[in-house]
Order: structure tokens, then C-alpha cells, then sequence
């Protein structure tokens, strides 16, 4: 392969410089693809400072936003449009122009019952995740430990998605009743006398099992900016509606709600955006088997499994366009605040 | 021009190996270990005449993607290194459990391996389709020919021969315990009648256990071990000959026949009588892991799992894999003795690159002398390959042994994983997930039908 | 994990509030306290000791197995340990990290080191940059192409995977290797982290620049003698989720690298002890939690920091 680059390689780049197998080599690459790197800003910055007056002032603007821009353009925009193309290819995606794609979607049971479970996903996990962060964040505020007991609902973040689903998995761990028990969950219900259950297997509970798994990554990031945006409130406000006799569950729904409001709004979105993406979590759990795929999951095996990359691409189609409200939303809070 | 594989060579080569290996038997059964495996190869050479056709090839590299990861990829490296010490040419190894998936993203990325292991030919038709594979040289077709003649169609798309069979494994086996049948006194079943009366005695005999366990969950592949058994009952009911109508699609998926063998299947692994040994309900089959499936044999709380070959590697160390020992495994009955249709399975090795240390690299993984070499270094056992003049006895493993000699035995009718040679989107798709479906409570028809209707029109 | 957007600084937050900012001393009693107040102080740490045991229980539970034998954890709870805590043992992480076919596993840490430190860096470089271009200099086009950045946040990398290996290997002539890897995380990275330091340099005061621009500062000077010092919390936020997704990344690396044990990260290692040996939850936890030591400690460690980053709108005067 390594003569197969060389020789396709069309700039021909020095072997040193892609690639390297002795642990110096790897990382005295590292240290200079940073110089690099650091050049290349140093440049753009450089080439900015030529441009002098009020049209060198638009230049400068557009030079220092060009790199970015630039690979955004190539790296995302580009694969996009592909995409949208191939959706409309037919099911291999080089095919002639049908809807095709787009009525199996809606049409063929098992991916009909893939929506619902992306449906189910980003209604559930926003919600809940939020809820949960903020009533902890609501409860914990300046109490003792406050730091540590953050950072016990934190921790997840910090958990790959693979790692948190392995977690997950050892907690819904199935044995028959009468054996002993290795999964927490069963383990409970058989203290209290039930049958144990296959969490994984059952639909739709199972999609719920996953869903859980994803609440309690995200809950901490919710609760992180919610207590945040809690502390922001100022004092002053506080003061102004407890001399009015403003107390407890009303000081929440007229005093911090409102106050908050916008936290709120991007927690929900952020969240509900990861979430349509979500994809190591059903892969890692059940794969998508038992009715749990999601359309993320969905895509990558259509495309590179079930060799259906139209069928795939429409998927990814449809992911944009279920994600477009909620950047519109956030795009429309943004210039209002602006 | 093939590589010189004369009977005599072989027995020699034979020779040595069984010394060599006979005293690194000493230490253990199980001690092909990735690293001894390596050091033991070096001992012996092979002829490197029929290489230097293909020119200079020192300093040159060749990648392999397989989907072969540790412990079970030492023995592979291993196997390379007479070629590489021969001609000079560096092998690079990966393996990867996303190889099915990620072989199609690097192909048509432009960024394709030298050479994969590929473990299904309808992948290979798949990837055919792409235009980027390259067609097998000669040398490699002639030892094709040579030591795998009934394969070859195999490796074959429209004609056109591109990828020589690797490895290989025989699927139509019934892991059992041999003392635990000792004990109770029952017989291996010699019919599939027997079979069906013999898991009814067990199941009356034993309350506490079941006659059979399964599991069907492999991840991405989940479902793969049920489809298998489809195939091996639909040899038994319908034949081989209805058989291959029904994996070229000449008869629907959800023909009459198959629907014969379907409920056949469901007899065991639907009653909930008769599984899930070790694991609970019927349900439970689709979430219990392959390699976990057949482990209750060894606590009895389960007789018999049916497992391919390979199955043996998945026993936890110091378990006697043996017809004197812990597990083994006896045929899967056929209706009567007369007929013994066998289900098997391997990989095919797909060249991604026009070049001459490839092509030396493709040819000398058909060769008897990497044959030779595989079973040498073989690790724990799936040692076994396509090649048909390789002599068995080098198969350490009782079970690559007993696999190589079903194989090769001339009363046997083979038959490839229909599901391998399917198009991708019903062999590693929806057939898979049908058996998902069914074994979760679809019924058969609902089943059939919709891996009926999935199947790719034109 | 895109899940960050800097518009929840307080800043943003308080802005809607009418109220003098004279900061006073703080109140016994927060808004929230009041709120929690309500439910009773006893219930409402209750019901906080709640949530917190169900968050850890599951990560302790797998911890404690990860110690335990691969008998044990077969045949009992690993709420059974603790009765006996002298059969823990190290075996499961001494099996995880015993080297693989050709590979140690330090070998793997330095690799994911390799990849994570110039994909952190470049896309706080890139992005640094174009923040400052859309916060606060005027061009053509601007507006429209702020939005586009945003909105490709919902662009799924999957789909960029064969179009980006195509052009690397074919167009720029490097195949896989650690300049894809680098610059394919820099792209997917690209529109959060624009966007994040977008907005926090919008909420810098804008007389800062104005009066700088009097003193005939150009635009470079600006960007690095005023801006960059404030905008340390903000790239501390970002660098902090960055480091964490691209650690823990097993995908990407895979295609535009390969799994070969010469380059593979960590994860890939993981993954690979997960697959071969089915449900084998000896090797699974501890490669579980041999995987998760690195990011937990750095976002311990961190975690006031990138705390500081969101509040970062806040402490403006």
C-alpha cells in the first residue's frame, strides 16, 4: 500500500512526513504538523496585514475566515450535496432520478419503525436529560460539597459513548430467575419478587433501555450550564421578589424560569442535536436488532452493509432535514440576542 | 506456472512438520501461542524458485485486511513469514472486526488493502462491481486449479476468476459432551430422526437442562448462526440440488421448500422444551452471543449446540477438545445414512492491486506450502483451508483433523454458506434479521415472505 | 460529542434581566435554593442523594468487576464482592494490557496521543480565526456564511467518510495517514467550535476594539495582544470537548488511518477485546475502564476550567 501511495501520490510528500512507525518518528511528525500548522495561521495572518484601508479591511475579514471556510466547504458541503444527489439515484445511488429512496422510507415497515425510534429518541432524551440536570442543579445550588456532587453527575461526559454503553449493558445483564443474577436491574426485580427480564430484547421498553443510556450522558451537561445560568440570576432580582413575598415553587416558575429561558433553549437543542446523531450507543447495545435502530444506525449499514448507498444517503437526507428546525430556531434566537 | 508441490515434497515437508510439531507438543496442547508460532516457522524454508518470476520483489510491502484480530492473527502472521524471508517482501498486517463494513468505505475511498481475506463471496461480487478489483494471475489460478478445484466457482464472478479460497470450515457439526452422553448412555444419532428422538429423551429425562442451546447474537452479524441452521436442515430436507436453486434464487425464498425446512428448524429451536439450555427462554437465543451458545455444555445444563468447526477455539482454556474428552462434535445427521450433505464455509482473498509482489503473495496463499505452513503454525485451532492436498495429519487440532477429513471425503456433498453467496443485502442482511425476527416470535411465513420480498429485483 | 454552545453563558442569560450590576454580597438564599427550599430541605437533598447514586452506581458497578475473577463475575452480582473483598484481583487488566499479536499497549496510548494533540490544536487555530473574521470584521457575504458554518453542525460525518478518503488519497496524494486523520477531525470540529468562539467574542465589549482601532491597531495585533488572552476560557471549553471526542473516537480513525497496531488508537484496541471474546466482561471492564482513565482524569482536572469557559460571557465588567 505504502508504494501504492508513493506512487499515486501526485505532490509526492517525503514517506517521513505521512506516516512514521518508531515512537520518535510519530512524534516528532506530531511536533511538526503543530509547526505546520502554526505556519499556515502564521501566513494567513501575515497575508491579512498587506491589505491596508477600507476594501484591504473586507480582505483581511475574508482571509482570516478563508481557511476554515475553505475546508468546510470541502469537507462537509461537498459530501452533502453527493449525498443528496445519490438519495435520489435509486437504491445503489448511481442509478437514474426517482423518489425512490424516499418512498421506502416511509413505506417499508422495519424503517418506519426506525423513525419512530429516532422520534422517540430526541422527543425523550432532550427532555429528560434536561429536566433531571436542571432539578439537580436546583437542588445541589450552593450546598456543601456542591463541586463534588457535580462532579458525580458529570462524569459520563467524560465516558466515550462505547464505554457508557458497556456500563449500560452490564446493568440489564439477563440470567434466568433462578439463577443468580450479574445485571443490577434484574437483580432488583428479583428482590422484589418479579420475573427477570431481557431489557435488550423486548420491544419498545428496549428502545427506552437506550434511551436511558444517552440521558445520563447528557444529563450532566445540562445540569452544568443550567447551574450556571442559575448563579447568573442576579442577586438584586432575588431580593426584589422575595420583599414582594415571592416564595419557593412560584420564585421557580416566575423568577428562575423565565430567567433562565435561553440556557434552557440551547441545552434542548444542543442535546437534540447530538442526539439525531446518535449512533455508538445503539450499535454497541443491540446493533440495531429488536426494532432499535435508530437513522444514524440506519445509514451506515444501508451504505456500507446492506450495499443500498441510496437508500443510505436518504437517511442522511432526512437526518438534515428533521435537524434543520432546530438550527433554524437557534439561528433566529441568536439574531434576536445579537 | 505453479508452485512445485509434488506429492514427495509434501511428505517431506510433512515430515518435518510432524517432528517439529511434535516436540513442541510437549509443552502443552494448547501452545501456539502467537509468539512461539512465530519463532517455530523459521525452521523450515520453502522452494522460492517459483517466485522469481514475478521479478525483484525485496523491500517491497504488501498490506491484508482481514477480519482476523488477536489472538487468533498471530498464527496468520506467522504463516507469511517463509514468503517474506523468500522473497524479501514485507507483509502488513490488520485485522478488524468492521472489515465487512469498512472494506466497502476503503474501496471506494481509493484506499483500498493490497490484498483481503474477504469472508463471504457475495462481498466479493459486491466489490467486483466497483471495478477495483484485480483478476487473479495465472500462477495463482493454476494452484487454484491444482489444490481447490471444486472451490474455484467460489472466488469466481461472471466468469471471470479473481479470488483464490483461503480458509475453511466445516459447519455441519453438533457440539456435545462426550462423557456427559457416556453417563446418561445415549448414542450420536445416526438419522435425523434419531436426532429429533434422541432431544425429546433428553428433554423428558432432564428437567433441569435442555437438549439444545443456541445463540445467534454477533453484533453487526447478529443472526448469522440461525441462517446456518436453515441451510444445513434445508441440505437434509430438500437436497442439494433444490438447495442451490434457492441461494441463486431460481426458486423464491419463500418457496414451499424452504418452508419445510424453516419449520423444521423451529421444531428445535422454537420448543421452548428443548432450549435454551444455560440461558432461559426461546427469546433468549437471539441475545445470547455465538461464542457463548455452546459454553452450558460443559455444566451440563445443556446437551448439544450445533456449531461449525471453528466453534472450538470459543471452550475456555483446558477444556479437552477430543472424542475422549470434554466437548466434541459428531456430523449433523442426515435423513438417512446414505446421503451426508456438509455445510461449509471460508474466506476468498481479493487482490486491490496490479503488482508483482501481490501477485507472488496471492499465489503463494493458494499454494500447499502455505497450507503447509498455516496448519504448522496454527494456534488454538481453524486452522483448516481449502487446499485438498495438504496432508490432514498436520491438523494438530482434533477437530481441524476430523474437519479436513469431512471435507476431503469423497461420499460427502459440500455445499457453501448459502447466506455467504447471497447478494450482501439479503446474505448479510435480511436474512439475518428475518432469523432475528423469527426466533423473537415472527412466524415462518411472515418471515420468508419478507426476506422474499427484500431480495434485489433485476 | 457536539454538545456545546457557549449562548448559555450567563451572559447571554442575565442580559434579559433588567437589574443594575452592582454586585452585592451574596445572599444566603439563591433563586434556586428558594425553589429547592420549597420542597422541603430533607427531601430535596433526598431526592439529590437519589439521582446522584443512580448516576454512579452503573460506572461502580462495572469498576468493581473489572477487579473481580472471570469466575466471580459469572457466578454472582458484583454487589457480592464486598463480602469477600480478598478475591480482587488484577487479572483482568494484566490479560487486557498483555500485548497483542504484535503490539503493547502503550504502543496504542502514544498513537492516540499522536492523533488527539494536532487534532485539538489545528481546529482552535482555524477556528480562532474565523470566529474573529465573523464577530468582528466586516465582508461580503458574512452574515449568509456565519449561518452555513452553524447549520453544517447537522451535517452527520458518516457521509463525509468516502468523499474526504477519496480526496486524500487521490487529490492530495497522502492516503491514510495522520495528516487525514488531523485534518478530518479539524473539519468535523470546525462549525461547533466556530460558533462557540464566535459567540464569546461577541459578548467581548466592542469599545475594546474600537479604541484599539484608534490607537492603530490593525487586525492581527488586535487578535493577539487583546482578544486571545480573554478567549482562553472559551478555547479551554472547546479544547476540553475536542480532546474528549477525539480520544474516545474509534470511527474515524479507523478509515482515514487504518487499525493496523503501527498507527491504531487505543479504542480500536478496546474494540477489538470486545469483539473477539463475546460477552467476556473480565476483559470488557477492564478495557473498559483502561480506555476511560485518561479523558476522566484531564476532564477532572479541567473541569473548573471549562466550568470558567461557559461562565467566561460573565466576567465582563
Amino acid at each position: 500500500m505504502v508504494a501504492t501511495l508513493l506512487s499515486a501520490a501526485p505532490s509526492g510528500i517525503p514517506e517521513p512526513f505521512l506516516r512514521a512507525e518508531s515512537t520518535l518518528g510519530k512524534f516528532m511528525l506530531m511536533f511538526f504538523a503543530i509547526a505546520f500548522f502554526a505556519a499556515v495561521f502564521g501566513l494567513v495572518l501575515f497575508l491579512a496585514s498587506l491589505f491596508k484601508g477600507r476594501t484591504g479591511e473586507k480582505a483581511q475579514g475574508a482571509i482570516f475566515a478563508a481557511p476554515a471556510v475553505l475546508l468546510l466547504a470541502v469537507g462537509l458541503m461537498y459530501p452533502a450535496i453527493l449525498t443528496i444527489i445519490q438519495s435520489l439515484r435509486g437504491k445503489s445511488g448511481d442509478g437514474s432520478f426517482s423518489f425512490a429512496n424516499y418512498s421506502a422510507m416511509f413505506t417499508q415497515p422495519e424503517l418506519l419503525t426506525v423513525l419512530r425510534n429516532t422520534a422517540l429518541w430526541v422527543i425523550l432524551v432532550p427532555f429528560l436529560a434536561t429536566a433531571i440536570g436542571l432539578l439537580y442543579a436546583i437542588l445541589i445550588d450552593r450546598a456543601r460539597g456542591e463541586a463534588f456532587a457535580k462532579a458525580l453527575i458529570f462524569l459520563p461526559m467524560a465516558i466515550s459513548m462505547v464505554g457508557a454503553s458497556i456500563i449500560w449493558k452490564f446493568v440489564y445483564q439477563y440470567k434466568q430467575t433462578d439463577r443468580p443474577q450479574i445485571g443490577l436491574l434484574n437483580q432488583i426485580l428479583k428482590v422484589f419478587g418479579f420475573e427477570t427480564r431481557q431489557f435488550l430484547l423486548d420491544a419498545p421498553v428496549n428502545t427506552l433501555m437506550l434511551i436511558i443510556v444517552m440521558v445520563w450522558i447528557q444529563a450532566g451537561f445540562a445540569m452544568t450550564i443550567l447551574s450556571a445560568a442559575i448563579k447568573a440570576i442576579p442577586d438584586d432580582i432575588i431580593e426584589a421578589a422575595r420583599l414582594d413575598g415571592v416564595y419557593g415553587l412560584r420564585m421557580f416558575r416566575y423568577i428562575t424560569l423565565p430567567s433562565i429561558r435561553a440556557a434552557l433553549v440551547v441545552v434542548l437543542t444542543t442535546i437534540g442535536i447530538g442526539t439525531l446523531k446518535v449512533f455508538d450507543i445503539v450499535r454497541t447495545m443491540t446493533a440495531g436488532q429488536f426494532e432499535t435502530s435508530v437513522v444514524a444506525n440506519e445509514f451506515y449499514n444501508q451504505s456500507f452493509r446492506y450495499d443500498a448507498p441510496g437508500l443510505g444517503a436518504a437517511m442522511a437526507v432526512l437526518l438534515f432535514v428533521l435537524v434543520i428546525p432546530i438550527v433554524t430556531y437557534n439561528i433566529v434566537q441568536m439574531r434576536k440576542e445579537a | 506456472m505453479a508452485l512445485k508441490s509434488t506429492r514427495r515434497s509434501a511428505k517431506v515437508l510433512a515430515a518435518l512438520a510432524t517432528v517439529s510439531l511434535g516436540l513442541a507438543a510437549c509443552g502443552g496442547s494448547d501452545d501456539g501461542g502467537s509468539t512461539d508460532a512465530g519463532k517455530d516457522s523459521g525452521a523450515t524454508k520453502i522452494d522460492c524458485a517459483p517466485y522469481k518470476t514475478f521479478g525483484d520483489l525485496k523491500g517491497k510491502t504488501v498490506t491484508v485486511y482481514t477480519t482476523i484480530v488477536a489472538p487468533e492473527d498471530g498464527p496468520h502472521i506467522a504463516s507469511y513469514k517463509p514468503f517474506e524471508d523468500c522473497t524479501g517482501v514485507k507483509i502488513k498486517y490488520e485485522g478488524s472486526r468492521e472489515m465487512e463494513a469498512q472494506i466497502s468505505v476503503r474501496v471506494k475511498g481509493g484506499n483500498a488493502p493490497d490484498i483481503a481475506y474477504l469472508p463471504q463471496p457475495g462481498l466479493l461480487k459486491t466489490l467486483v462491481a466497483t471495478g477495483k478489483v484485480i483478476p487473479a494471475p495465472p500462477e495463482t489460478e493454476a494452484n487454484v486449479d491444482k489444490n481447490m478445484p471444486d472451490w474455484k466457482t467460489y472466488g469466481t464472478v461472471d466468469g471471470k476468476f479473481y479470488a483464490a479460497p483461503l480458509g475453511a470450515n466445516v459447519k455441519s457439526y453438533v457440539w456435545y459432551s462426550p462423557t456427559a452422553f457416556k453417563d446418561k448412555g445415549y448414542e450420536v444419532p445416526k438419522t435425523w430422526d434419531d436426532l429429533l428422538k434422541l432431544t425429546d429423551k433428553i428433554a423428558t429425562d432432564n428437567p433441569d437442562a435442555k437438549p439444545w442451546c443456541a445463540g445467534i447474537e454477533s453484533g453487526d452479524a447478529t443472526g448469522w448462526p440461525a441462517t446456518d441452521w436453515v441451510e444445513d436442515v434445508m441440505l437434509r430436507t430438500a437436497g442439494p440440488e433444490v438447495y442451490d436453486k434457492w441461494v441463486a434464487h431460481e426458486i423464491p425464498f419463500n418457496d414451499p421448500a424452504v418452508a419445510t425446512a424453516l419449520a423444521e428448524v423451529g421444531k428445535i429451536l422454537k420448543n421452548p422444551k428443548y432450549v435454551n439450555g444455560g440461558q432461559g427462554d426461546v427469546k433468549t437465543i437471539a441475545s445470547t452471543s455465538f461464542q457463548d451458545a455452546g459454553l452450558p455444555i460443559l455444566d451440563g445444563s445443556c446437551y448439544m449446540h450445533r456449531q461449525a468447526s471453528f466453534y472450538s477455539a470459543n471452550f475456555p482454556k483446558g477444556t479437552k477438545v477430543a472424542e475422549d474428552g470434554d466437548v466434541w462434535a459428531f456430523y449433523l445427521p442426515a435423513k438417512d445414512e446414505s446421503t451426508k450433505p456438509v455445510l461449509g464455509a471460508g474466506e476468498v482473498t481479493a487482490a486491490f492491486r496490479d503488482a508483482p509482489e501481490v501477485k507472488a503473495f496471492q499465489t503463494y496463499l493458494s499454494s500447499t506450502e502455505w497450507a503447509t505452513e498455516r496448519a504448522k503454525t496454527c494456534g488454538t485451532g481453524g486452522c483448516l483451508t481449502a487446499n485438498i492436498n495438504v496432508d490432514p495429519e498436520l491438523l494438530k487440532n482434533p477437530i481441524d483433523n476430523l474437519s479436513a477429513k469431512t471435507l476431503t471425503d469423497k461420499s460427502a456433498t459440500f455445499r457453501f454458506d448459502g447466506s455467504d453467496l447471497m447478494p450482501g443485502a439479503v446474505g448479510a442482511g435480511t436474512f439475518w434479521k428475518g432469523m432475528v425476527n423469527w426466533i423473537t416470535g415472527q412466524d415462518d411465513k411472515a418471515t420468508l415472505d419478507y426476506i422474499e420480498n427484500s431480495w434485489p429485483k433485476s | 460529542m457536539s454538545t456545546l454552545q457557549p449562548a448559555a453563558t450567563p451572559e447571554s442569560v442575565s442580559d434579559e434581566v433588567i437589574a443594575p450590576r452592582t454586585k452585592v454580597k451574596k445572599p444566603k438564599k439563591s433563586a434556586a435554593g428558594d425553589a429547592a427550599g420549597a420542597l422541603n430541605s430533607r427531601w430535596a437533598s433526598f431526592v439529590a442523594v437519589v439521582i446522584a447514586v443512580l448516576w454512579t452506581t452503573p460506572t461502580v458497578g462495572l469498576l468493581v468487576t473489572s477487579f473481580r475473577s472471570q469466575i466471580d463475575i459469572n457466578k454472582s452480582g458484583w454487589w457480592n464482592a464486598f463480602a469477600n473483598p480478598g478475591a480482587f484481583t488484577l487479572d483482568n487488566y494484566r490479560q487486557a494490557l498483555e500485548p497483542g499479536s504484535s503490539a503493547s499497549f502503550t504502543q496504542y496510548f502514544i498513537n492516540t496521543i499522536v492523533i488527539t494533540v494536532p487534532a485539538v490544536l489545528l481546529p482552535i487555530f482555524l477556528a480562532s480565526l474565523a470566529a474573529y473574521a465573523f464577530a468582528w470584521m466586516p465582508f461580503p457575504g458574512r452574515n449568509v456564511l456565519f449561518v452555513a458554518v452553524f447549520a453544517l453542525q447537522i451535517v452527520p460525518l458518516q457521509i463525509a467518510l468516502i468523499p474526504l478518503l477519496d480526496i486524500y488519497t487521490n487529490k492530495l496524494g497522502f492516503g491514510a495517514s495522520y495528516w487525514s486523520v488531523w485534518i478530518s477531525h479539524t473539519i468535523f470540529a470546525l462549525p461547533l467550535a466556530t460558533f462557540l468562539i464566535h459567540n464569546f467574542m461577541r459578548e467581548l465589549p466592542g469599545e475594546l476594539m474600537e479604541a484599539a482601532r484608534v490607537d492603530g491597531a490593525g487586525h492581527v495585533t488586535i487578535f493577539f495582544k487583546i482578544l486571545l488572552p480573554l478567549l482562553t476560557p472559551a478555547i479551554a471549553a472547546f479544547g476540553i470537548f475536542q480532546f474528549l471526542w477525539v480520544w474516545n473516537d474509534l470511527l474515524v480513525s479507523l478509515i482515514f488511518l487504518g487499525g493496523t497496531p503501527e498507527v491504531a488508537p487505543v479504542t480500536v484496541r478496546v474494540a477489538e477485546l470486545a469483539g473477539t471474546r463475546g460477552s467476556a466482561w473480565y476483559l470488557l471492564s477492564a478495557g473498559a475502564f483502561i480506555s476511560m482513565i485518561v479523558p476522566v482524569i484531564v476532564f477532572l482536572a479541567l473541569q473548573r476550567f471549562f466550568v470558567r469557559g461557559l461562565l467566561a460571557g460573565g466576567l465582563k465588567g
